[in-house]
């Protein structure tokens, strides 16, 4: 058997690359591809993506067609998944996770004619666009309520891996923190996990033991509210989704990941014909993050997060505004300096005030 | 009533109709679970068994990706067949997997960006030892303090995820990466790269290594000492002894195997299909090569069928999965179902059914 299919692929071999375009689509749908790296039903960041799925389709009724894999490990296998829904017909294809840079480029090198959308990375080719949520803005603003709300002044965070969005994150957070509260402590848990409820779990419940009766998390599953409602007196907040199940406490507020405007836009504009290679990097104001119904903390501190978010979208505070320093104590941004988005994208460095080594 | 009788001999006939019972089981039951989500079952099955072999559109980049996702199961699957053949139980190939991986990464990348012929085989040597030392440290803990080795050998495979996530963000992290994890793309450095060898064929040299450790592994167990003594000592520990079998030597030639044939599937994978040591580099091969062992019955041939079987569900079931939209956990279902069945009804080469009542001598 093992002979035949050599002899068979050998034989083969000149007439794949003529297989390698992709079939045109034999009506004027276009047809579009998401890679996702979770399950869709993680009620996290995964399912925000396959929401905005949903709402592509609804928008554009039957000119599209939408397909999608999920749960697609970040290596060989996401390069496969994305090369045969190229030669499944596929115009434009959006891979939804970091980990899916190089099988994005590589694929994109077969399929000149398909658009690619990476989502967080910043590898681009003329076929590949890279988009991403300045998910900070709304970590300031969830960092403000967590400042305000914590009687232990110990705040938990449930940290995914060393990267510089996470660790941007887990900064933004801080910042507005202490800000709110200046006694205010962080403990940062590294789960080297996206997605991984039981280990989300055990992070939860070592930060909560440790004192902490708020969880910031930057993982996308919902077990840190389980173990936050089972402790009790212990408040978190929705990652990627509204994680709404868990309203109005121990979920307090959350940050939505709204992807749909972009798909949308995206897709118009292949249809078009005017789709190019870009890098989008949105944040609260053109609504690309959302900040979730604020629950259960006293009135004047929803006010002023609330105060914190139009600020933010508005343009007239960043939540990366001088005096600040690095932690090693050195100065990063003098007095009214905001940070360049070079800085931002690169971060590797924790700010003043935090404590432990980012893992190296 | 119904009754299993032991046969006096393994039935031949059944030892090959049993996995195509199997497979039309697993046809049935599959497919009555599609029919239950409302997809159509004919179309799921012919999804995941036709198309990634025969159909026009994807056959021509499915067929040689077959080999692709199979030789690191039969690679990893061959070394393990061995050991569990002689009662040897080695289930952290997952963890020689990385670790091979990563001392052949870090072994290319100390050179890097040099351009040399050496650099490849280089690697490939350190990814084999350093596959064969993480398997040491179960093998001597075994041979010189009688641990378990079951367990030592699968809590390491944590040790080395630890390793190669601290690797991916610190030692062997692309400086030129602007702070995210991850090594260089390995596979697009000429030196260390591991291509296809025949374009559209999928086979890089961990196709062909797979294939020559089949054949070794048939020539040790069918016509060699060693073959005998493994086979003597899973069979007949007792016998083996007086036969001037030594257990601890046997131990150590196992994992020592199992390890060096899983490193090397580690620095073939990263070289060529991954490309890049990253946080998550390691998919489950290690493990999953513990169930193709066992499908291909612990017989290198075996195991060549049976990691071929296991690729096309994984690719077909890719294709079935956004083709349809059948969800992964049915898929994965599936999979199940199949090894379910296959070792099922296995029972029925050792054993024959016997219907209505049995007479009492």
């Amino acid at each position: 058997m093992i002979r035949r299919t050599f002899l068979g692929t050998t034989l083969l071999g000149a007439a794949a690359l003529a297989f390698m375009q992709p079939a045109f689509a034999q009506d004027d749908k276009v047809k579009v591809g998401f890679v996702y790296v979770g399950p869709i039903g993680d009620g996290g960041y995964t399912y925000e993506h396959d929401q905005a799925r949903l709402k592509v389709e609804e928008h554009f009724g039957d000119k599209v067609e939408t397909v999608y894999q999920e749960s697609v490990p970040e290596g060989a296998d996401a390069e496969r998944v994305m090369t045969q829904m190229a030669l499944s017909g596929a115009d434009l294809i959006f891979a939804t996770s970091f980990g899916f840079m190089d099988p994005t480029i590589n694929t994109a090198k077969k399929f000149p004619d398909v658009k690619f959308e990476h989502a967080t990375g910043y590898k681009r080719a003329d076929n590949v666009g890279t988009y991403s949520a300045r998910f900070y803005e709304g970590r300031a603003v969830l960092g403000h309520i967590a400042g305000k709300m914590t009687e232990t002044n110990k705040i938990g965070y449930i940290a995914s891996y060393p990267i510089p969005e996470v660790i941007r994150g887990i900064n933004a957070s801080y910042i507005a923190a202490k800000k709110a509260n200046p006694d205010v402590e962080f403990n940062i848990v590294w789960a080297f996990t996206w997605f991984d409820p039981a280990k989300e779990a055990d992070a939860a419940k070592a930060l909560i033991e440790q004192g902490a009766d708020v969880i910031l998390q930057h993982t996308d599953s919902t077990a840190p509210h389980a173990a936050a409602a089972e402790a009790g007196n212990v408040i978190a907040f929705g990652q990627a989704s509204d994680m709404a199940e868990y309203k109005p406490s121990p979920r307090v507020s959350s940050i939505i990941d709204n992807w749909a405007p972009y798909y949308i836009d995206r897709v118009q504009a292949v249809m078009d014909g005017t789709w190019e290679s870009d890098d989008t990097w949105d944040g609260i104001g053109p609504g690309m993050v959302e900040i979730g119904e604020i629950t259960a903390v006293p009135d004047d501190v929803k006010a002023e997060a609330l105060e914190i978010r139009d600020r933010i979208a508005a343009g007239e505070y960043h939540p990366f505004t001088g005096p600040l320093n690095r932690q090693d104590g050195s100065e990063w941004l003098k007095e009214g300096e905001t940070a360049d988005d070079a800085t931002l994208l690169g971060m590797d460095f924790y700010v003043e005030g935090l404590t432990g080594d980012i893992p190296n | 009533m119904i009754a299993l009788e032991r046969r006096a001999a393994p039935s031949r006939a059944w030892l090959w109709g049993a996995p195509l019972l199997a497979v039309a089981l697993t046809m049935i039951a599959g497919g009555l679970m599609f029919a239950a989500l409302g997809k159509d079952p004919v179309a799921a099955i012919r999804t995941i068994f036709w198309d990634p072999l025969f159909d026009p559109q994807f056959a021509a980049y499915s067929r040689p990706q077959l080999l692709v996702k199979a030789g690191p199961l039969v690679l990893i699957a061959t070394g393990l067949a061995l050991g569990f053949r002689a009662g040897v139980w080695n289930i952290g190939a997952e963890g020689q997997y990385i670790v091979g991986a990563l001392c052949g990464a870090g072994a290319g990348l100390a050179l890097y960006p040099m351009e040399a012929w050496f650099i490849f085989p280089l690697m490939v040597l350190a990814g084999a030892l350093g596959g064969w030392a993480w398997a040491m440290i179960p093998a001597i803990l075994k041979t010189r303090f009688n641990t378990n080795e079951i367990l030592v050998s699968l809590l390491l495979v944590y040790v080395a995820e630890s390793l190669l996530a601290s690797a991916a963000v610190g030692v062997l992290r692309n400086p030129e990466g602007g702070g995210f994890p991850g090594s260089r793309n390995l596979s697009q450095w000429a030196s260390s790269a591991n291509p296809e060898l025949i374009a559209g064929t999928g086979a890089h040299w961990g196709v062909v290594a797979a294939l020559i450790a089949v054949i070794l592994a048939y020539v040790v167990l069918n016509r060699h000492l060693t073959g005998f003594h493994i086979k003597l000592a899973g069979q007949a520990p007792r016998a083996a002894r007086f036969a001037g079998v030594n257990p601890a030597r046997l131990v150590l030639f196992c994992f020592g195997t199992a390890g060096l044939l899983a490193g090397l599937a580690g620095v073939f994978e990263v070289t060529g299909p991954a490309g890049q040591i990253g946080i998550d580099f390691n998919v489950g091969y290690g493990f999953t090569a513990i169930i193709v062992a066992f499908l291909g019955r612990l017989d290198p041939l075996g195991i060549l069928l049976a990691g071929l079987l296991m690729a096309l569900t994984y690719i077909g079931g890719e294709l079935a999965s956004f083709m349809l939209g059948i969800p992964v956990a049915a898929i994965q279902a599936f999979q199940g179902m199949l090894l379910f069945f296959l070792l099922a009804v296995d029972v029925l080469t050792n054993f024959r059914i016997r219907v209505g009542r049995r007479d009492i001598a």
